[in-house]
């Protein structure tokens, strides 16, 4: 198994999916710190309305514009979006047409939430719309503003239709603005530009939601990049123990004499306590043994990212960055 | 902190419904089948709902098949004192049978082929949430069971499950579409005036954008649709009133995580500020220390000598695996101390993690004894 690739090294749009709650929004922040490392410049969006980043690095609500929200090692910097497709709608209706205040009245009433529900597909358009103008946007000197951009996109479940703009297209209205901006973001997306991490856990669930997702993605043509596969327990038992001890073997009195080796004395009460987590251990070591196993089917380069036990904060986003640094992660 | 009972809540007669809510996977399907699975071991005649069971899970309860009807549990060696009955929600049969009640023959089928209508029914986001109020409603009417114990979707919030119904009457009600459609025809109407021709400059924006086609379709969908609102939206009222009436009783289940934790205190307050009734908190997925009279910091230390020495390999790979277990084991307690804190009226028991999937009728049997506390 491969961990980051030359390839993925040259996208500049990295899309981060995986199923519901298995640490999109962490590992795409992580992500951007990394990508940010020594020195580059990384823009880190979301896009469903949940302030999800000003969450994990401890701020206010992000407005709809683009700022600085961190410092990587080396000089790097990581800034951050918070897409509305609300306000991109009436950003992208107000450069073909004028509609005055009269927008903000038509938000108040709902009007747009309404346009994008008639037309569920617009709304992915606008999104991705606004991603294609941040990762190809170039400042005074012609170089691209951003070196990479970081999207959290939605859950597996949707990625695909979230991103086959085309499909989205079919939908709508096969000519004027819209249709010319979307050819764009279309390139982008199928382009070597672009690569969709998918964030798994060793459980199988979502090891079954990662392969399908795989799948779905190279029907539409879009390219997987890296497994990322996070909140890995620490194997501690040697491995020639773990099938054993999964099966309820553990040599109680091996344990009972390394322990009192260690001047340890423990009733049995302790023991049996000591060896019932032990074989709970061996079991959760071998069902993520067998999610990896599995997970290797899909042949992508994958990297793991440990659980943290005492939860995600911003110090441990850089933690989790220097993990996906020494994966090669560049 | 008070502990949650099930077992005398599930003998009580009166506890007519139950419906087990929570934020995304933290086992709001399982606490569901695990329940009803007691319940009827216990001797009820019992019906669950279940939404999007795992594969094995649903083929443990011999649910194979998603026909939108409550099928009798019949397992070898499942011999309950009471009765087990198993469904799994199609939500988009259960939108075509409504619509098929309530709009005569010919309509129902104009709407059912209407292109908006397929967008709504199948991918809107509130419509999986509305179906299943729907179909709680309709098993109530039915009077066959004496528990109805309900699963609810997955979703990010578990707020959803008691807002979603409205963002789809909001939809459904047709406001927008009118004006949309038909805006020389409405613009007589006060809304319109406000915004003036901002709307007409909107609307001709929005139809470039989503296509004359689908507004047309849109506003034919409304048209057929606007008839059999009025019940639509009544029917759904009612499931609501139901939902505070007290033979029916929530089920808040939790991971012993920041967010999940997060979640289940807004659903808390939401419940009381409706007057909806809780039964409490289940904290799913815990991790309890087994051997609790041993410290982490002696435990780590220990095997740190060991490691120098080199000699007892094993003995030093448990004393530290029992380190990191009470570490997760403290940090959920702390967690769920803040919850309590915050929410000292709410019951609660915890529900440790089984070491493998729950997936069949042993591994809920085995959940039902913990949710009992046994
Ligand atoms: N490596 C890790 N170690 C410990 N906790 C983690 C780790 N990664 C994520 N988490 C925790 O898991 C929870 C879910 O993470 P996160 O919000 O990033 O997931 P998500 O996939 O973005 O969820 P959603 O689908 O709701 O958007 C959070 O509480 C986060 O702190
Ligand atoms: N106490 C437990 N011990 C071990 N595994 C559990 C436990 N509770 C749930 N699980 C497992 O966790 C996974 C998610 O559980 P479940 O499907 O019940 O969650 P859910 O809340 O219904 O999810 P969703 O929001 O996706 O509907 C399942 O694989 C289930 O077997
Ligand atoms: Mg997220
Ligand atoms: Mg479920």
């Amino acid at each position: 198994m491969t961990s980051w690739t030359e390839e993925l090294t040259r996208a500049r749009l990295h899309v981060v999916s995986g199923k519901g709650g298995t640490g999109k929004t962490t590992i795409a922040a992580a992500l951007a710190l990394a990508l940010a490392t020594g020195g580059r410049r990384v823009l880190l969006i979301e896009v469903e309305g949940r302030q999800g980043i000003a969450q994990l690095f401890d701020r206010a609500p992000l407005p709809y514009a683009e700022e600085r929200i961190a410092a990587a090692p080396g000089g790097g910097e990581v800034h951050a979006l918070a897409i509305d497709a609300e306000a991109a709608l009436l950003e992208y209706l107000a450069m073909f047409y004028n509609l005055g205040f009269a927008g903000r009245t038509l938000r108040k009433m709902g009007a747009i939430e309404f346009a994008t529900t008639l037309a569920p597909g617009l709304r992915d358009v606008l999104l991705t719309g606004k991603v294609k103008e941040c990762v190809n946007r170039t400042g005074s000197d012609g170089r691209h503003l951003y070196d990479a951009v970081v999207l959290d996109a939605p859950p597996t479940g949707r990625v695909v239709k979230f991103l086959d703009v085309t499909k989205a297209m079919a939908d709508l209205a096969k000519v004027g603005p819209i249709k010319g901006q979307s050819d764009g973001v279309v390139r982008l997306l199928h382009s070597g530009d672009t690569a969709v991490h998918l964030v798994a856990l060793l459980e199988e669930m979502p090891v079954r939601e990662t392969l399908d997702a795989v799948a779905e993605l190279d029907g539409a043509d879009l390219r997987p990049g890296a497994v990322l596969v996070n909140r890995v327990h620490p194997a501690r038992l040697p491995a020639h123990s773990v099938p054993v001890a999964a099966e309820g073997r553990v040599e109680e009195s091996r344990v009972r004499a390394g322990l009192t080796a260690a001047g340890l004395d423990l009733d049995e009460f302790t023991l049996e306590g000591l060896v019932d987590e032990t074989v709970e251990h061996a079991i959760r070591v071998q069902s993520q043994q067998e999610a990896m196993e599995l997970l290797s089917h899909s042949d992508l380069p994958t990297v793991e990212v440990p659980e943290l036990t005492d939860g995600v904060d911003v110090a441990a986003l850089y933690e989790l960055a220097e993990v996906l640094v020494a994966a090669g992660v560049r | 902190m008070t502990k949650l009972d099930f077992d005398p809540l599930l003998d009580d007669l009166e506890t007519r419904v139950l419906v087990c809510c929570g934020s995304g996977g933290v086992g709001k399907t399982t606490t569901a089948a695990a329940l009803a699975l007691r319940a009827a071991e216990r001797g009820r005649r019992v019906v669950v709902l279940t939404i999007d069971p795992a594969r094995r899970l649903a083929q443990s309860l011999g649910l194979r098949e998603l026909d939108n009807h409550p099928r009798e549990v019949v397992v070898e060696g499942f011999e309950p004192k009471g009765e087990l009955f198993a469904m799994m929600l199609d939500m988009r049969r259960t939108f075509d049978d409504m619509v098929l009640t309530h709009a005569g023959r010919d309509r129902a089928d104009q709407i059912l082929s209407n292109p908006f209508y397929q967008t709504i029914s199948s991918s809107f986001s509130g419509t999986q949430e509305y179906m299943a109020m729907e179909k709680l409603g309709q098993l109530v009417a039915q009077d066959e069971w004496d528990l109805i114990i309900v699963d609810t979707p997955p979703s990010r919030s578990a707020l959803d499950f008691l807002d979603a119904p409205q963002r789809l009457s909001t939809v459904l009600d047709g406001r927008f579409i009118r004006m949309l459609s038909a805006p020389a025809r409405a613009s007589g109407r006060g809304l319109l005036k406000i915004v003036g021709t901002g709307f007409s400059l909107f609307t001709r924006a929005v139809s470039t954008i989503v296509g004359g086609q689908l507004l047309q379709d849109a506003s034919t969908f409304v048209q057929a649709f606007d008839s059999m609102f009025g019940g639509f939206r009544e029917r759904a009222q009612r499931t609501y009133e139901l939902l505070r009436s007290p033979g029916t009783g929530f089920v808040v289940v939790a991971a012993a995580e920041p967010d999940a934790l997060r979640e289940a205190s807004y659903f808390v307050e939401r419940l009381s500020d409706e007057g909806m009734p809780l039964c409490g908190l289940v904290a799913n997925r815990t991790h309890p220390v087994l051997a609790g009279d041993l410290p982490a910091a002696k435990a780590l230390a220990a095997a740190d000598d060991l490691d120098r020495s080199g000699e007892a390999p094993l003995a030093a790979a448990v004393l530290r695996l029992h380190a990191d277990r009470v570490a997760v084991a403290d940090r959920e307690k702390r967690l769920l101390a803040r919850f309590t804190r915050a929410h000292p009226g709410v019951s609660l028991v915890g529900v440790p993690a089984l070491p493998a999937d729950v997936h069949d009728l042993d591994g809920l049997r085995e959940i039902g004894r913990r949710l009992a506390g046994e």
